[in-house]
């Protein structure tokens, strides 16, 4: 009997030590070198694999970081540049600065402005309603409505509002890692120069009709008319396709141009109120 | 007797309510927007300017590149512009706005209804006249006939099937045209047999209308050839692969085409289509569309111009009905919502049809209890839920291996899916997804 428990360890423990001889071979034939920086950078890093970087993911990139010579092109939108400034000093290099960058919603189709000419009831997707027709309103290049980018966010920092039917952005969310740029069909959503107190200055409009179709389809669309460009001191709006665009990196936000915008198109966000001319006296009329 | 395919289907109420009436001529319009894209592949380049006159039958529009049709002016009158102008796709694309000044053909196009049996050219005349009259496939899908009549090298074809069957509902369009057009049809069929340099041709036309199968057997005792063969009514029997089992017991494997298995497969409207332009010189310059509905006061079928107005076809079949909530160009099953009735009438145009509010909106979508009876219905053998599932959730490898991309969007699925889930919204897209992706696979 005891014996036979006997024989039963020493074959067990046999096997153990064959299958751990094998097996230390084996490790060492088969051994991947990894550069343990990393896995430091990695930890450095968010870990959102939100792809915003252009990689597939945080350790893809802490993987391009440690290999890469310098930063230049290379940033983390998500952590911006206090994660960076750490990678940097985890690889002893220096930090390149990046300036921050923010989403923003290039349409100002409410149903107010954008007359509703259907009533779209298939699959809630923009990619289908995209592939399908021009979409509810007359403008065939407007947000569709049904929340791809929104639906896209990991930060949370979209919303649709059911009022204006357009998606929102939290400016204090948004870490402009692109995924809503990506989900929208119709390339509406654009990274912009985040400026100081999130100021603002845009077309909110992706319409390339002539003026007249345009304007019919919605009440603030930009018409193509150049007198944006025309007033900017600092050549920083262009006209392509009958749509006007103001460069962010030159834009140094003089509002000249929203003043001058007929439709409205041109929208500034986030500036002091301005102070009221004196009303002129009301007279009376009867 | 009557043969079918054995995978799949469905058999959605047939509703033809046109079936009885016979195709009437429509005035021509004051004024026609001819888009330069009415066919699959490149759209046409513009031939002629603002202000330009052009007679009915005119080239105004060159084909452009391997996958193209001409386009021919379908009235006489002046161009009064080119600009882009919402067509039947929803979107805006290059039109060529014709005003109507008179009704003068150019001389070459012979106007007679007299019957031309006798057919004198040879094979690379008929494929070059169909290009030149801008022929395309009038079944829905477009495809110029041209390019489908030439049999592509190291490929035979031994075999021809003509669709007759127009599965989907409330279409009568190609019915009223065997009926009314028998002869003209059959010669060519007989046009086509001369192209492709086959001796038989099987035209499968379905059990739901005995009238044309027994006026073209008829018919067909003088074509050699032609055999009619009759269909059990099943839907999707109009897809090419579906039609191609059905009348012949030949399978088309996954990804290929018909000519892989010997057969060309032609619409009968093409057909017809053919016989005018080879016999007679006519481009493709009108057609015949139903105008139906279950409110509609006057449906019918008609002969009209491309590039009429929807709206003058409405007003033709007596107005649109007060409780109209949806207008769709082509069938029920695979055709489009318009979301404006102010489109022209394009070749693929088959149908207009009205369908009051109550049967217009989809119900609510609830989440799939995995009956299968999509599975069931898909005449493909696909598996519906799971390829709409993962195209929802962007698994397009995964979507891909399930075969997605062979399936042929006759939307079986989403007709019988109890939980009304839109599973061939999401197909679509993950079908062109998937097309995408191997196409850049390709150029890579």
């Amino acid at each position: 009997m005891s014996s036979g428990i006997l024989l039963t360890i020493i074959m067990l423990s046999a096997l153990g030590l064959i299958a751990a001889v094998v097996l230390y071979f084996i490790a060492q034939k088969f051994k991947v070198v990894e550069d343990p920086r990393i896995d430091t950078v990695n930890e450095a890093l968010p870990g959102a694999n939100c792809g915003g970087c252009g990689f597939t993911g945080c350790r893809a990139f802490a993987e391009v970081l440690v290999k890469s010579e310098s930063f230049e092109g290379l940033n983390c939108p998500v952590g911006g540049a206090d994660t960076m400034a750490k990678v940097a000093d985890i690889l002893g290099r220096q930090p390149v600065a990046v300036e921050p960058k923010v989403a923003v919603v290039r349409c100002n189709g409410t149903p107010e402005n954008a007359v509703r000419t259907s009533y779209y009831d298939g699959a809630v997707s923009c990619r289908i309603a995209h592939s399908l027709y021009g979409g509810t309103t007359g403008c065939q290049y407007g947000c569709l409505g049904c929340g791809d980018c929104v639906e896209e966010c990991k930060f949370d920092a979209m919303y649709m509002d059911p009022v204006t039917q357009l998606p929102v952005i939290i400016d204090d969310k948004c870490v402009a890692c692109g995924a809503c740029v990506k989900a929208c069909p119709r390339n509406i959503i654009e990274l912009r120069k985040r400026n100081k107190k999130d100021r603002k200055i845009f077309v909110s409009c992706v319409n390339k009709d002539k003026g007249g179709p345009a304007r019919k389809a919605c009440r603030v669309a930009c018409i193509g008319c150049g007198k944006c460009v025309k007033i900017c001191p600092y050549e920083a709006i262009t006209m392509v396709d009958n749509l006007a665009f103001i460069d962010s990196y030159k834009c140094k936000l003089c509002r000249k141009c929203v003043a001058e915008c007929p439709t409205g198109a041109i929208l500034e966000i986030n500036f002091p109120v301005k102070k009221e001319e004196p009303a002129e006296p009301a007279v009376a009329t009867n | 007797m009557f043969k079918t395919f054995p995978k799949g289907g469905i058999h959605p109420p047939e509703n033809k309510l046109t079936a009885d009436k016979p195709i009437v001529t429509l005035p021509v319009p004051a004024q026609v927007t001819v888009p330069v894209a009415q066919h699959i592949g490149a759209p046409a380049v513009p031939m002629v300017e603002k202000g330009a006159e052009v007679k009915a039958g005119q080239l105004i529009a060159q084909s452009k590149g391997f996958v193209s049709a001409n386009i021919h002016s379908p009235v006489s009158g002046k161009v009064s512009k080119i600009e882009p102008s919402v067509d039947t796709t929803g979107y805006k694309q290059i039109a060529i706005v014709i005003d109507v000044e008179s009704d003068e053909w150019v001389d070459t196009i012979d106007r007679s209804t007299t019957l031309k049996r006798e057919v004198t050219m040879t094979r690379e005349q008929i494929i070059e006249r169909c290009q030149q009259c801008g022929l395309v496939g009038m079944g829905g899908a477009t495809f110029p006939t041209h390019i489908k009549l030439t049999v592509p090298a190291g490929k035979k074809c031994d075999l021809v099937v003509i669709n007759g069957v127009e599965c989907e509902p409330y279409l009568t369009s190609d019915h009223r045209l065997m009926l009314e057009k028998g002869a003209e049809v059959l010669t060519g069929v007989s046009i086509i047999m001369k192209a492709l340099g086959v001796e038989r041709v099987v035209v499968g036309i379905e059990g739901n209308k005995p009238d044309a199968i027994s006026h073209l057997t008829e018919l067909a005792k003088d074509f050699p050839g032609i055999i009619i063969q009759p269909l059990k009514v099943k839907y999707p029997q109009g897809g090419e692969k579906q039609l191609i089992k059905a009348c012949t017991g030949r399978e088309v494997p996954s990804g290929g085409l018909p000519v892989d298995v010997g057969v060309v497969v032609q619409n009968v409207g093409t057909a017809f289509a053919v016989y005018e332009a080879v016999q007679k010189n006519k481009p493709l310059i009108e057609r015949v569309v139903t105008v139906t509905g279950k409110s509609v006061s006057g449906p019918g079928n008609f002969l009209v111009r491309l590039g009429t107005p929807v709206t003058a076809l409405i007003e033709a079949a007596g107005g649109m009905p007060n409780d109209t909530g949806k207008v769709v160009n082509g069938g029920p099953m695979m055709g489009k919502a318009l979301a404006m009735t102010d489109v022209p009438v394009t070749k693929g145009t088959s149908g207009i049809i009205l369908f009051p509010e109550e049967a217009s909106r989809r119900a609510e979508v609830l989440p799939c209890i995995r009956c299968g009876k999509c599975s069931s219905a898909c005449a493909m053998g696909l598996e519906p839920w799971l390829i709409s599932a993962l195209s929802e959730k962007s698994m397009f490898e995964r979507a891909e291996k399930e075969k997605i991309t062979d399936c042929m969007e006759c939307g079986a699925c989403s007709y019988t899916c109890p939980a009304k889930r839109p599973l061939l919204d999401y197909i679509r897209l993950g079908k062109s997804t998937v097309i995408r992706m191997a196409r850049e696979r390709v150029t890579k």
